[in-house]
């Protein structure tokens, strides 16, 4: 049965998630260590030894993300990190960068060593580099890649690969996207947030909802419209002649249908994005993807149903999965 | 936990009425009480809010005439009731069963901001800090009403179950319920 990476951004959504049946369970501590640096979430130290011995009595377990880019000079938070999630009794650390990869391999080799999604690695030289050079056991691939690339991929390497089935949709090579930080100064490969809710304002006049960053209106939403968080990557823009979603559309992931395809292809773990999510969308999407993993496992069609309720945009797409361009 | 969220119940214009009129000041003060004691229970509601608990949060029940301004602290959580919206830093406003159901872990809070049932206003990472420390504490209002009428505990429990079931609003933990 393929494994399911389930987020957390709580204590309180690591338990829901492993008692909704998560395989596995990632989060991160409460700084910018972490890509989900949000207010009100994530782990202490004592928090995260106390989801680790509560995942480990149920047999799931608990990945720790440590993703973001250390800064010159301050090195040592992400050391710490690494040592402490070990500590806590953490089964892998997921990281990004090639330095804090190069310190946790000299210093906790046996740490297992999961490769973030905000390394951007996309192809198999890539893969094969931090796999040699890092001993890393598992990438998680971009949301850039078709099923074709990925079974492509999954041929020329040894290590395991995890993608995400569910949840926010990000297009950009992650961890080089600057969108975040030319508008409001904060990015997640540094800070851990990406459009930061301290420059996030949301103003509604006479029903309409407008959604500012930085002080820019990123969208206008007419009364009753399903309101979209502001990202520049998703935001609504003049460009010509014509008013649109240039880059791309306020909507979320859901690979639910996809994955016989993504079992066929070769991969190992299938994730859900949402640390920043309350413990009930957590719950839900577990619970739905547990039962359409069981159900491929046993060579039944995955069962029907929607999240989309769940979803930014009270919308749904495959992504780039199967790729259409406009 | 709820699947989906296809109707909010709504309060009554004719339940919601009487706040127009009724003096607000001891309902409030049984709300500072109950208040301080989930602070007590669950002294990561403070933690988690962080540098946000200076904050004056703003909680507008749309389907009711007044609005809760909470002020957190530690061990003097206040909250007040005002029939004009008062001054705060943060403003969340919804339906009182979208509001509860938040509280309660039945519903998810951005799908909510999402379908628009809940609006926010102001500093938004202060209202993202208190829904996400409020989430952490697996609230059961409920259970601590219940819990604040000593020996009338036994009688008022499934009083408060009938009045969830019948109502559909959420008034327990949403993993209260199979």
């Amino acid at each position: 049965m393929m494994e399911l990476v389930c987020p957390a951004g709580t204590p309180a959504a690591l338990r829901a998630a492993v008692d909704a049946g998560a395989n596995t369970i990632y989060c991160g501590f409460a700084d910018e260590t972490n890509a989900r640096n949000f207010p009100g979430l994530n782990f202490s130290r004592e928090e995260l030894a106390e989801g680790v011995a509560y995942a480990h009595r149920r047999g799931s377990k608990v990945l720790v993300a440590i993703n973001t880019f250390p800064r010159a000079g301050s090195e040592q938070l992400w050391h710490r990190a690494v040592a402490d999630a070990k500590t806590a009794g953490a089964d892998a650390v997921i990281l990004a960068d090639l330095g804090l990869l190069a310190h946790a391999a000299d210093r906790h080799p046996e740490l297992r060593r999961h490769l973030s999604v905000q390394a951007a690695a996309a192809n198999p030289d890539a893969i094969n580099f931090y796999a040699s050079s890092f001993g890393v056991r598992r990438v998680v691939l971009p949301r850039v890649l078709t099923v074709a690339e990925i079974t492509a991929i999954n041929r020329e390497i040894d290590v395991e690969t995890e993608v995400f089935v569910f949840g926010g949709l990000c297009v950009m090579a992650e961890g080089r996207c600057s969108l975040s930080s030319y508008i409001t100064g904060k990015s997640p490969n540094m800070n851990g947030v990406c459009s930061p809710p301290s420059h996030v304002q949301y103003v509604e006049t006479r029903g309409e909802l407008a959604a500012r960053l930085g002080g820019y209106t990123i969208h206008r939403n007419a009364k009753d419209a399903p309101a979209p968080y502001p990202t520049l990557c998703k935001g609504c823009f003049h460009s010509e002649d014509k008013t649109g979603y240039v880059f791309e559309d306020p909507s979320s992931l859901d690979a639910k249908d996809l994955i016989p395809a993504l079992a066929k292809a070769g991969v190992t773990a299938l994730k859900i994005e949402g640390r920043q999510r309350s413990r009930s969308y957590v719950a839900q999407v577990v619970r739905s993807f547990r039962g359409a993993v069981e159900a491929v496992a046993a060579g039944r069609p995955v069962p029907p149903g929607t999240l989309a309720s769940l979803t930014e945009g009270q919308a749904a797409t495959t992504g780039a999965y199967r790729k259409t361009w406009r | 936990m709820s699947d989906i969220h296809p109707s909010i119940p709504t309060v009554p214009a004719l339940m919601a009425g009487p706040l127009r009129v009724v003096p607000l000041a001891p309902l409030a003060q049984a709300l500072t009480l109950l208040a301080r004691r989930l602070v007590r229970h669950h002294p990561g509601l403070i933690n988690r809010l962080g540098p946000y608990v200076a904050c004056r949060f703003a909680i507008a029940p749309t389907d009711l005439p007044v609005t809760l301004l909470l002020e957190p602290h530690p061990t003097a959580m206040r909250i007040t009731l005002h029939r004009d919206p008062p001054r705060a830093d943060a403003r969340i406003a919804g339906p009182l069963a979208a509001l509860l159901g938040l509280v309660h872990g039945t519903w998810d809070g951005d799908a909510l901001f999402f379908s628009r049932d809940l609006v926010i206003d102001g500093d938004t990472a202060a209202a993202l800090a208190l829904r996400n420390a409020i989430d952490d504490c697996e609230i059961d209002l409920g259970a601590e009403i219940a819990g604040l009428s000593g020996p009338f505990r036994h009688l008022l429990t499934p009083i408060i179950d009938l009045a969830e079931r019948r109502t559909g609003v959420p008034l327990r933990r949403a993993e209260m319920w199979p």
